[in-house]
């Protein structure tokens, strides 16, 4: 059954093209993953999935409903975190369950032991009286998490949910969007950050200048992309280049530095160490990162 | 789509968000309605109005301090509702991001625009309450037809929460809130028959005080405590009713485009 059904979707702000029709598909239980630089089209995206902005055109079908039509009903099943902190500073950090969950129309007592529950959850009970603005980022983070839960969505919207985080912080966040997942919720997530997608997503698309480049699971994506290691070769030499170009070895040349990328089963690893590594080489496997820049390119976006 | 596909009976869940934080600071929101009369009447009423003397108003003779302490419930249910739509209103819009909260859930920005406003005219009604408690402890209005300006107060705080609310939707920074103040508001506090009858205007000024919608409020005040008037109370009450809801149309639509596009 498809939880989200996108097709077709463009958006369009005073002449400038943000969503470029792009069209993509959710299964229910799914983890998937909205990747691409900054200004991507990422956020507009899932604006428009949340209702916040209208499609200029397109569609946006969610548990099988409209968008612009059932904006309501479709709300009320979503959870949304959105990128920016958008806790309520005038409240308590219980103060925030309770009043969001008024805005979903939860009775009272039924708020009060979902709230309970999420609090423990998120490890923050210890917290439930402080004021929002007291809160560390990582427990801020959790707090926006929380609060998206207490409808008890059928499907999770998250933009950008560890940015600016500690490693612990974002450690903590990622066993609790896991335990969600097992849990069978549906999430749609927007990152930066390539572990994190490459850990949770099930499948992903990776967008740029609002266009759709690949769609995928993080590993065909990298065995398709970016084989199946790396060798970085800092300093390349003449003789390494005409090499790879003799060999057609899939490479990214950046001047200073080198990087190939190995299929299974070659064993480029050993002939580079052999005859080509003057300075320093770096041996690793790909990663989603390998396959994010050379889709996107390595140029600065803003 | 139509419009009132967007409007229901859940602004109230926005409008009881701020009842929550009004309550948590509910002591500093009672101590300005209650003190701000007094000053008023111990600085105009004792101070300033043996200068004066009677005042001519409606027909009838009455003291200064007769005169404005309606007046004075009228100013403060425009400041407080008007104050509420713009600078509270753009704190949680731009500042605080509550807004975009709840935009994230089962309510329209038109529902969060109309209990903003409501909001206003509410806190309004609740400094009303205080201040008219006050003066008429005081005896400056006869009860019990003062209670009349409760609701009053509330239509009043409609008026000015949604023409505040307007402001809010086209002002680029909040710094800019000078501007209507300066140029809508004071002279309005000033202008609107609230220290001096507008008939002690010059006749080519007056219409422009018919134009203010405090003259109306502070019309309607003077005539639900005192039971004096210069205009008819239908006029008054039309006219704040058509002033609210042009303005709160106006909101909706700058608001729509400031924060949808």
């Amino acid at each position: 059954m498809k939880i989200i059904e996108v097709q077709y979707l463009h958006k369009r702000f005073n002449g400038f093209v943000a969503v470029d029709s792009i069209s993509f598909s959710v299964e229910k239980g799914e983890f998937f993953g909205l990747l691409g630089p900054n200004g991507a089209g990422k956020t507009t995206t899932i604006r428009m999935l949340y209702g916040f902005l209208p499609p200029s055109q397109g569609s946006i079908r969610i548990f099988g409903m409209d968008i612009t039509r059932d904006w309501r009903k479709i709300k009320a099943r979503i959870g949304v975190c959105q990128q920016d902190n958008t806790l309520d500073p005038d409240l308590t950090v219980a103060q925030n369950l309770y009043v969001f969950a008024g805005y979903f129309s939860v009775p009272k007592k039924e708020a009060s032991s979902r709230g309970k529950e999420l609090l423990d959850f998120f490890a923050l009970s210890h917290k439930k009286n402080a004021k929002v603005m007291d809160l560390s980022g990582g427990m801020a983070r959790r707090l926006i998490l929380a609060r998206a839960l207490i409808n008890q969505p059928d499907l999770l919207i998250l933009d950008e949910p560890t940015t600016g985080l500690d490693p612990q912080s974002k450690h903590q966040v990622w066993e609790k969007l896991e335990t969600l997942k097992e849990q069978g919720l549906t999430v749609l997530i927007t990152t930066h950050n390539m572990d994190e997608a490459s850990r949770l997503c099930d499948r992903l698309i990776i967008i740029d200048h609002g266009n759709i480049l690949v769609e995928g699971s993080p590993q065909e994506l990298i065995i398709r992309y970016a084989g199946k290691n790396v060798v970085e070769v800092e300093g390349p030499d003449q003789a390494l280049r005409s090499y790879v170009s003799a060999n057609h070895i899939e490479h990214d040349d950046l001047g200073r530095r080198m990087v190939l990328y190995s299929p299974e089963g070659s064993d480029l690893n050993h002939t580079v160490r052999d005859r080509f590594c003057t300075e320093k080489c770096i041996y690793r496997n790909s990663t989603l990162e390998d396959v994010f820049l050379r889709l996107t390119g390595r140029e600065l976006r803003e | 789509m139509t419009h009132s596909a967007f409007l229901s009976w859940r602004f109230l869940k926005v409008w009881k968000r701020n009842l929550v934080v009004y309550r948590r600071i509910w002591k500093v929101n009672f101590i300005t309605p209650l003190l701000e009369p007094l000053f008023y009447i111990l600085a105009f009423g004792l101070g300033f109005s043996g200068l004066i003397g009677q005042v001519q108003y409606g027909g009838t003779e009455l003291s200064y301090t007769e005169f404005i302490a309606p007046a004075l419930i009228a100013t403060a249910v425009m400041w407080n509702s008007f104050f509420e739509t713009t600078y509270g209103s753009f704190v949680r819009m731009y500042y605080q991001k509550t807004f975009d909260a709840i935009l994230a859930t089962p309510l329209s920005l038109e529902e969060i625009i109309i209990a903003e406003i409501v909001w206003s005219a509410t806190k309004a009604v609740g400094a009303a309450a205080i201040m008219l408690t006050v003066l008429a402890l005081l005896g400056f209005i006869h009860l019990p037809q003062g209670i009349l300006l409760i609701p009053m107060a509330f239509l009043g705080g409609l008026a000015f929460g949604a023409i505040g609310m307007f402001f809010t939707g086209i002002i680029p920074t909040i710094d800019m809130f000078n501007l209507p103040i300066f140029l809508f508001i004071t002279p309005m506090f000033l202008l609107s028959g609230t220290f001096f009858p507008v008939s002690n205007l010059p006749q080519w000024v007056r219409p422009m005080a018919l134009v203010f919608p405090l003259y109306h409020l502070t019309e309607m005040a003077r005539w639900f405590s005192l039971g004096t008037k210069e205009t008819g109370a239908v006029t008054s009450i039309g006219y704040l009713t058509l002033f609210f809801l042009f303005f709160a149309f106006l909101a909706l639509k700058a608001m729509r485009k400031r924060i949808i596009r």
